[in-house]
């Protein structure tokens, strides 16, 4: 059994907060170059090289990439052999987020009450905390700042067995296709097929962890994106949703097994600054 | 694609010049302002009150920037998504208000408004935020302290970098430039 004091992942919730804000991930680079040179509309490759440029910017400034450095999510792994002291792992995590976002002078986002008071909560807590126990004696924290603007275009719909393969392609796209430019495309678009009905919405945040380019590990579902994304690219939104060939730049599905009555299927949309990142303790 | 530059408050004549893909760089004041600011501006003008700023030829942008650093004139801050001010947005028309800067389409009543109104909406790139800060000359909160980001903020900008979706004639950029690169399978 291996002690771990908290205040390890509050330092971590801390520094991966500033880091992701500031910092996109290599992979999404990559693509957004790919995106430039594969984009045929002229206003398209231009919207291209602002966000590109504005990569560089953010780094050198110490800025964060996008203002709305989004809801805190954090993913948590943590080994079953690992005995956690010092105080309660939701305040570490909550303290982390609010020192991030306080000394790393990111905007904080949260409201109290979603409906009646509507009130800044004023250091960006609390953070959406998921919690897995896995073998083993160390803590993997993976945090995902999350922006508004993409969020608000998700959907789940409890779709049925005989909508099949090609009912989850047409709802995919069809969600892509009335987000227009409002996610900020180009997209990352999660896809969870399975589970229940808060699992599947769950599912399609996780693929989104995924590193672009990584391949879906069943050829079935490889197809499904690859066919998903020429369809999605194939809907004339482009950068910005100002017209162009690139909406999105990759469809990750994920999958886990259902009730014999069920297929839940969830959209979790990503805008083009995919911002995430671990630390193993 | 013309790059035409603008300086506020906006001039009606040039305004109607303004064609729907054009690019734009504003200079001068502008005023931020997002979903808590536009219900409280709305019900000030549905009670008869004075806006904390002046309307007239006045341009409104739909950002809370992240807060600034000691020293800095503005942390990052690209626009939000506009059509969650739709509802509040005929109303700030009919008063004087001349521009809107966001991003994503707007509805189709903000859109005849804007013809009504002889307004434009323009769109900044969501996401390039530190870029458009460099834009931003002076900054300070004149109403809504309380809101945090959400507060009303009068900005001075320089050339910042803008396209023309919606001019004064109804010309929409999100519908021309998605029908010119569909692909029908």
């Amino acid at each position: 059994m291996r002690e771990l004091n908290v205040a390890e992942i509050t330092r971590a919730v801390k520094e991966l907060s500033i880091e992701t804000n500031i910092r996109l991930p290599e992979d999404v680079k990559a693509a957004l170059r790919k995106a430039l040179q594969v984009e045929e509309s002229p206003l398209g490759r231009e919207i291209l090289q602002v966000i590109l440029d504005n990569h560089v910017i953010a780094e050198r400034e110490n800025m964060p990439i996008c203002q709305d450095t989004g809801v805190a999510v954090v993913f948590l792994e943590i080994g079953q052999d690992v005995h956690l002291v010092g105080g309660s792992l939701e305040d570490s995590v909550n303290e982390g987020v609010r020192q991030g976002y306080t000394q790393g002078y990111l905007r904080k986002s949260m409201v109290d009450d979603p409906v009646l008071d509507r009130k800044n909560t004023g250091d960006n807590t609390p953070a959406i905390i998921y919690t897995r126990m896995v073998p083993g004696e160390k803590v993997k924290v993976i945090f995902a700042p999350k922006g508004g603007g993409a969020e608000n275009m998700s959907e789940v719909r409890m779709m049925t067995a005989a909508d099949g393969i090609e009912g989850v392609k047409d709802f995919v796209v069809d969600r892509v296709s009335r987000s227009g430019g409002n996610p900020c495309p180009p997209v990352v678009v999660g896809v969870g097929i399975g589970g229940d009905f808060e699992r599947c919405a769950l599912l399609a945040k996780e693929a989104l962890m995924r590193k672009i380019g990584e391949p879906n590990p069943d050829p079935r579902y490889r197809r499904a994106e690859e066919e998903m994304l020429e369809r999605i690219n194939n809907l004339g939104i482009g950068p910005q949703g100002l017209g162009g060939r690139i909406t999105a730049l990759a469809v990750h599905v994920k999958t886990l097994p259902c009730h014999i009555a069920s297929m839940p299927v969830a959209v979790n949309m990503q805008c083009h600054a995919d911002r995430h990142g671990e630390r193993t303790i | 694609m013309k790059t035409i530059e603008l300086t506020t408050p906006l001039d009606g004549k040039l305004l109607a010049e303004l064609k729907s893909g054009d690019k734009v760089l504003l200079s001068g004041e502008i005023y931020t302002a997002r979903d808590a600011a536009h219900k409280r501006l709305v019900a000030l003008l549905e009670n008869g009150e004075e806006l904390p700023f002046d309307l007239e030829g006045a341009v409104i942008y739909y950002v809370g920037p992240a807060p600034a650093r000691p020293g800095q004139i503005m942390n990052s801050a690209g626009p939000t998504t506009s059509y969650r001010m739709d509802v509040y947005t005929p109303i700030l028309l009919d008063h004087g208000l001349k521009g809107t800067i966001g991003k994503g389409p707007r509805s189709r009543a903000v859109r005849e408004s804007m013809v009504r109104n002889g307004a434009v909406y323009l769109a900044a790139v969501g996401g390039a935020a530190a870029g458009i800060a460099s834009t931003v000359r002076e900054a300070e909160v004149i109403a809504y302290e309380d809101l945090g980001p959400e507060a009303v903020r009068r900005l001075v900008v320089e050339k910042m970098p803008l396209f023309v979706v919606n001019d004064t004639a109804g010309n929409d950029l999100f519908e021309k430039g998605v029908a010119e690169y569909r692909r029908n399978r």
